[in-house]
């Protein structure tokens, strides 16, 4: 990396960005200068025509002082003298009754977890440009009941610095790619639709290799005309099988979101009060791991100069770890996990996921839909939202079955499921030995903040959850 | 300071003619700088102060019927310059579209209308906080209230420059101040989270901070202990709150976008009947002081009132210039989307429309995004109280509503308490009967 990326076309030098750092930091408990460069490109087809052809580019600081639990934020886009001192101002008229120790103790990673490659510049537009294209083609040729199809690229080139109190320095640099095809479908004026995609920190091509963009194509279209013969969902509480994969969105949901810091510092978790407490089954370990190579949540280190980790928060059934920022685990007398992320500069970093999953069981699919004499069999989901303080969580099903004597009869439409969070863990009564990571494909929504995640877990069987159908 | 319209024209202009100059037969630019200021606070003390600055610009370039765009935070010349030369070199390569094109001229706004949209006033951090303080102390109150999730106080301010190489140039200020107020309540082991919130252009039009708190705190506590019902197909009531939100999927399904691609359960259903004869459905971007209104869109065109639905008819669809062409119809101004949007009230009042079953569910919360705008097939995640006798009788939770949207739409009575609290409203609404998920 250029060593001056942030200070080359400004008045603020880094001697100076650094002295007014450790200024307004000095008598705080902890905080940072957060320095980001990111540019972008989303290209859209829909409807035969390249619709979007747009290109972003993003450039800015945020400074924080924390003491206590306050914590005073001030960002811009302006990287300048003047800028930063009014920064700088600011963060002091909140703080200046309170006193801190500032905490130069930080730890360090040399596992670079993805490469430094700007997808972006890595393939041509018009390469990009006559892939979607032929996606068009393929999918309308392939049948003739396919009536609409958007596919588009995502391409991210994204440059952190952080600057710390005394001159220390954290940099990154972080690829990240997705590549999404939806189709409609429409038969006997029935319409349904599917979606795939794929994406992760690498550049384009390492995802679209060998006509890879063949299979997502087919997977959506598979995904479309399975719903045109879908039936209406039945509604109530029965049982429900979760394929592999993406309906971990569920523990991302009822579970994760319930373990990070800052809900249980505040007490409005359910799980606040549960540490080292049973609250699931013993085959049941969940963890959420930020260190695995290229993929969609994974971070080196996080938007507070942490490295990344493997933490497990459910081991055989024991809550054992919360998720963790620097801010929440002091006050927890805790470590932080390098779960402090950031949408971009112009937020404050909060305990985040980066990819949460359950490790495998010892059961098999076909075990799990065998033991059920009337219910559900979910193998996609396409999103799903959490009441962090009832626990209450919900997620949408694209794909399900009616599982019936122990054999999956027929598709069911589209229906929201509803349980509790903590209480889902307990209802688990098999899990899979399928584990399978999403297809690079997750973002989480919290506080207005969205970040990249990841999702995985194997089949699972919960004994009693709720199915939002119209069949009574 | 917020920037001036002279600093963000001059940006504009220089941005058009330098794409003009590098090839552009046409192109359009918005800048626009932000500034809030933000106050969160929870349990007697600060929490978290926030200040952004942001300056925003977004150009579109055209060769002939080809298009590109890019966007930057960085107005620095240098920055731009290559950004513009950027956007030519991707408007070359990418294929030609018959309809894009800047808007008709003579659809343009012409006129500075002052909707009233801009308050100057400035609230320091510790009037904020003064605010916050009341709010919480009244939450506080009462002896279920156990703990918070927060309050928080924002002001928010705007100024905005759109321009384009039909010589058009307008913009103006804006500004926003909104306040919530998020309690937990707790008993017999129950832990519940409700809110109130208000949301105003100008300041003096915030609610008291002691109602914001007395109301989050009632919320809340009504919602303890609930209990879980059987499934079965009932009437439902659904809180203005909650009842704005079924004008969301509406919206979206009568998009000029969702027509020409095909894809809205609605498509067919231009000057037909999709909602009882009671039913009339409003977007007017012209009210004075209304979170949503606006003198133009995002591609300048002149919006006014347009009655998207009379007496159950579809009467007008939300078009912007691009897929108005496609259908062959003039934008009326919704790039961008709705304005100010709303049920026109119904003739029942609140009273008589809980009255009108003997049995029936009051939703005052969804969780989850259940609507398929392409089947219209509906199921979200609620939680209310049941009604009985036209008595609120015990909070439910952890249930489901199911229905289609065409069915539910020709079912829908409302009441006559409508209220301009956000951008999109509605009066309490009921819907004859859904399929409920419970136990």
């Amino acid at each position: 990396m250029k060593v001056d990326t942030f200070f080359k076309h400004t008045d603020l030098s880094r001697n100076e960005a650094e002295q007014i750092v450790s200024e307004t930091l000095n008598k705080c408990d902890d905080g940072e200068l957060y320095l980001e460069n990111s540019k972008s490109e989303t290209l859209v087809l829909d409807d035969n025509k390249i619709k979007t052809t747009s290109y972003n580019t993003s450039l800015g600081y945020g400074l924080r002082a924390v003491t206590g639990d306050v914590t005073a934020y001030s960002h811009s886009n302006e990287i300048s003298k003047h800028s930063l001192k009014e920064s700088s101002n600011n963060l002091f008229s909140t703080l200046k009754s309170k006193k801190g120790t500032y905490d130069r103790s930080t730890s360090r990673t040399n596992v670079k977890l993805y490469s430094d490659i700007n997808p972006i510049e890595a393939k041509p537009l018009k390469a990009k440009i006559d892939i979607l294209k032929k996606v068009d083609g393929y999918l309308r040729k392939k049948e003739n009941i396919v009536k609409q199809v958007t596919a588009s690229f995502f391409g991210q080139h994204e440059e952190i610095e952080i600057l710390r109190c005394g001159g220390e320095t954290f940099k990154d640099i972080r690829p990240l790619i997705r590549f999404d095809v939806s189709v409609m479908v429409e038969k006997n004026g029935r319409k349904e639709m599917g979606t795939s995609g794929t994406g992760g920190r690498m550049s384009y091509d390492d995802y679209l290799k060998d006509e890879n963009w063949k299979k997502i194509c087919d997977e959506a279209l598979r995904q479309a005309q399975i719903n045109l013969d879908s039936k209406p969902a039945p509604a109530g509480e029965m049982k429900v099988v979760l394929g592999p994969g993406l309906p971990g969105i569920l523990l991302h949901e009822a579970i994760g979101h319930g373990l990070e810091g800052d809900f249980n510092r505040k007490k409005t978790s359910a799980f606040h009060n549960l540490m080292n407490q049973k609250v699931a089954r013993e085959d049941i370990t969940i963890v959420d791991d930020g260190t695995i190579a290229n993929r969609r949540g994974s971070l080196t280190i996080d938007d507070e100069g942490t490295p990344t980790s493997r933490t497990v928060l459910i081991e055989n059934g024991i809550l054992k770890n919360y998720i963790q920022d620097r801010l929440n685990a002091r006050l927890m007398n805790m470590k932080s996990t390098g779960n402090g992320r950031r949408e971009s500069f112009r937020h404050m970093p909060m305990p985040r996921m980066t990819n949460t999953f359950m490790v495998n069981g010892r059961y098999s699919q076909e075990e799990m839909i065998k033991s059920v004499n009337k219910g559900i069999f979910a193998v996609s989901f396409g999103g799903g939202q959490v009441d962090i303080t009832s626990g209450k969580f919900v997620f949408n099903c694209t794909e399900a079955y009616q599982i019936e004597n122990g054999k999956i009869t027929f598709p069911v439409k589209g229906a929201t499921l509803i349980g509790n969070g903590p209480d889902i863990l307990t209802k688990v009564s098999m899990v899979g030995n399928d584990m399978k990571l999403d297809p690079g494909i997750g973002t989480c929504g919290k506080n207005g903040q969205t970040v990249p995640v990841g999702v995985g877990q194997p089949s699972m069987l919960v004994d009693q959850i709720i199915v939002g159908g119209t069949k009574l | 300071m917020i920037k001036d319209k002279k600093f963000l024209e001059k940006i504009a202009t220089n941005c058009i003619d330098k794409a003009k100059k590098l090839g552009a037969t046409d192109c359009e630019v918005t800048v626009s700088n932000n500034i809030s200021e933000t106050v969160n606070f929870r349990n007697k003390n600060i929490d978290e102060s926030k200040r952004s600055d942001g300056i925003g610009i977004e150009i579109s370039t055209y060769i002939q019927k080809k298009k590109s765009n890019i966007s930057s935070s960085n107005i620095n010349e240098d920055n731009l310059d290559s950004l513009i030369t950027r956007c030519i070199e991707m408007t070359k390569i990418t294929p030609e579209d018959e309809y894009n094109s800047l808007p008709d001229k003579d659809l343009l706004a012409t006129k500075h209308k002052d909707l009233e949209l801009y308050d100057e006033t400035s609230i320091s951090n510790e009037k904020k906080i003064d605010y916050l303080k009341q709010a919480e102390e009244s939450a506080f109150q009462d002896k279920r209230i156990t703990n918070t999730e927060g309050s928080s106080f924002s002001q928010a301010k705007g100024n905005f420059v759109l321009a384009n190489s039909l010589g058009f140039s307008m913009g103006y200020q804006s500004s926003i101040y909104s306040a919530s107020c998020e309690i937990i309540a707790k008993s017999n082991g129950s832990m519940e989270r409700d809110y109130e919130y208000t949301q105003k252009r100008f300041f003096s039009d915030l609610k008291p901070p002691d109602m914001l708190g007395n109301k989050a705190a009632e919320r809340a506590i009504k919602k303890l202990n609930p209990k879980k019902i059987k499934s079965e197909k009932i009437p439902i009531i659904f809180e203005q709150r909650v009842a704005k939100s079924l004008l969301d999927p509406f919206a979206s399904a009568i998009s000029a976008l969702s027509f020409a691609r095909g894809t809205s359960f609605l498509k067919d259903k231009l000057n037909k009947n999709i909602f009882s004869k009671d039913i009339n459905i409003i977007d007017d971007p012209l009210i004075s002081k209304a979170l949503g209104s606006q003198i133009f869109d995002s591609e300048g065109v002149k919006s006014s009132k347009v009655t998207l639905v009379k007496e159950g008819s579809l009467e007008n669809l939300l078009l912007d210039t691009y897929y108005g062409k496609i259908l062959k119809m003039k934008s009326n101004g919704r790039s961008g989307g709705t304005t100010n949007l709303y049920f026109e009230n119904g003739t029942k009042s609140f009273t008589e429309l809980l009255n009108t079953h003997t049995k029936a569910l009051y939703i005052n919360e969804l969780i989850g995004r259940g609507a398929n705008i392409i089947t219209g097939d509906y199921s979200v995640g609620a939680s209310g109280m049941l009604i009985e006798n036209g008595e609120f009788s015990y909070p439910i939770n952890e249930i489901t509503i199911a229905g289609n949207l065409s069915e539910m739409f020709n079912n829908i009575t409302l009441a006559n308490d409508l209220e301009f609290s956000y951008a999109t409203n509605s009066p309490t609404l009921m819907i004859e009967a859904m399929v409920v998920a419970g136990k």
